[in-house]
């Protein structure tokens, strides 16, 4: 079951199922701090495994994000909305701390810095 | 009437001098397979595009990168994290991970009953890698594997 809120890229990708909800991307399972929104919106596209029975049927919710949608107009915008971030092959985190953390785990190493001399032994 | 996100993002594209945009678009009718059992009595995995990562974990990095993580799906909320190439879309997941990555929903789903239950892990992409290529031969099979080990029934794909 695929859930987005992009109907157009979720219909040209022809899942077997799907749901979609008007929201703002980045909201896909509902709205913040809103438990109530969350679980609806994730219970019914997870209810679409039962009751979906012809491929690549695309449930609508009926869930708005306010009653204005004036939200659509900036994300129809071609000079804001989407804004890609350097492409880099830095791992990225959130938080320095996260850095920290990732490396206390052992889950990762940072390059040598450059200019480093290599170690003697 | 929504938002016609391809057209938006191939003119945003378009007027930064990017090279066209290439959408995926599938050619082939999706294969269908009829569930097992019913959702209550299924065990559900779980995938979010957004580029989640949990707090001792590496984040992604904004080159294409295909690697995958996966998080314990009882990891508490102050412990996730997201990076992504277009972070600009996450500014309230970051402040509430549940927008993006229902693990709170998905809990309670199992919790009643709803659904049988939820896999011990769920896995997270960055879903803004450029090459399709690369997402079929390396992204995909890498997450085909993780369903198939945790035997799920079926499996929720939340995008960003």
């Amino acid at each position: 079951m695929c859930l987005g809120s992009a109907l157009d890229i979720l219909g040209a990708g022809r899942p077997p199922r799907a749901t979609f909800v008007d929201y703002p991307l980045g909201h896909s399972t509902g709205k913040p701090f809103d438990a109530a929104d969350q679980l609806a919106i994730v219970r019914a596209a997870l209810a679409g495994f039962d009751t979906i029975t012809q491929p690549e049927t695309i449930v609508r919710l009926p869930n708005q994000w306010d009653a204005a949608g004036d939200w659509r107009t900036d994300a129809m915008r071609a000079d804001r909305g989407d804004t890609r971030q350097p492409r880099d092959e830095t791992p990225q985190f959130q938080h320095a701390a996260d850095r920290d953390a990732a490396i206390a785990s052992g889950a990762w190493r940072p390059a040598s810095p450059p200019g480093a001399s290599p170690d003697a032994d | 009437m929504t938002v016609a996100y391809m057209q938006a993002i191939t003119e945003r594209y378009k007027a930064i001098g990017y090279a066209p945009y290439r959408w995926y678009q599938a050619d082939d009718a999706p294969p269908w397979t009829p569930l097992a059992r019913p959702l209550a009595a299924s065990t559900v995995g779980m995938l979010s595009t957004s580029g989640a990562y949990a707090v001792g974990q590496v984040a992604y990095h904004y080159k294409d990168d295909t690697s995958i993580r996966s998080i314990p799906a009882d990891t508490p909320k102050s412990a996730l994290r997201f990076s992504h190439v277009t972070e600009n879309y996450l500014v309230d997941a970051r402040q509430d991970a549940d927008c993006i990555l229902p693990l709170t929903a998905l809990r309670a789903l199992q919790a009643e009953g709803a659904i049988g239950s939820l896999a011990d892990q769920v896995f997270s992409c960055m879903g803004g890698v450029y090459s399709q290529r690369r997402v079929r031969e390396e992204v995909a099979p890498a997450l085909l594997a993780g369903f198939r080990q945790q035997k799920v029934d079926c499996a929720l794909l939340v995008s960003m």
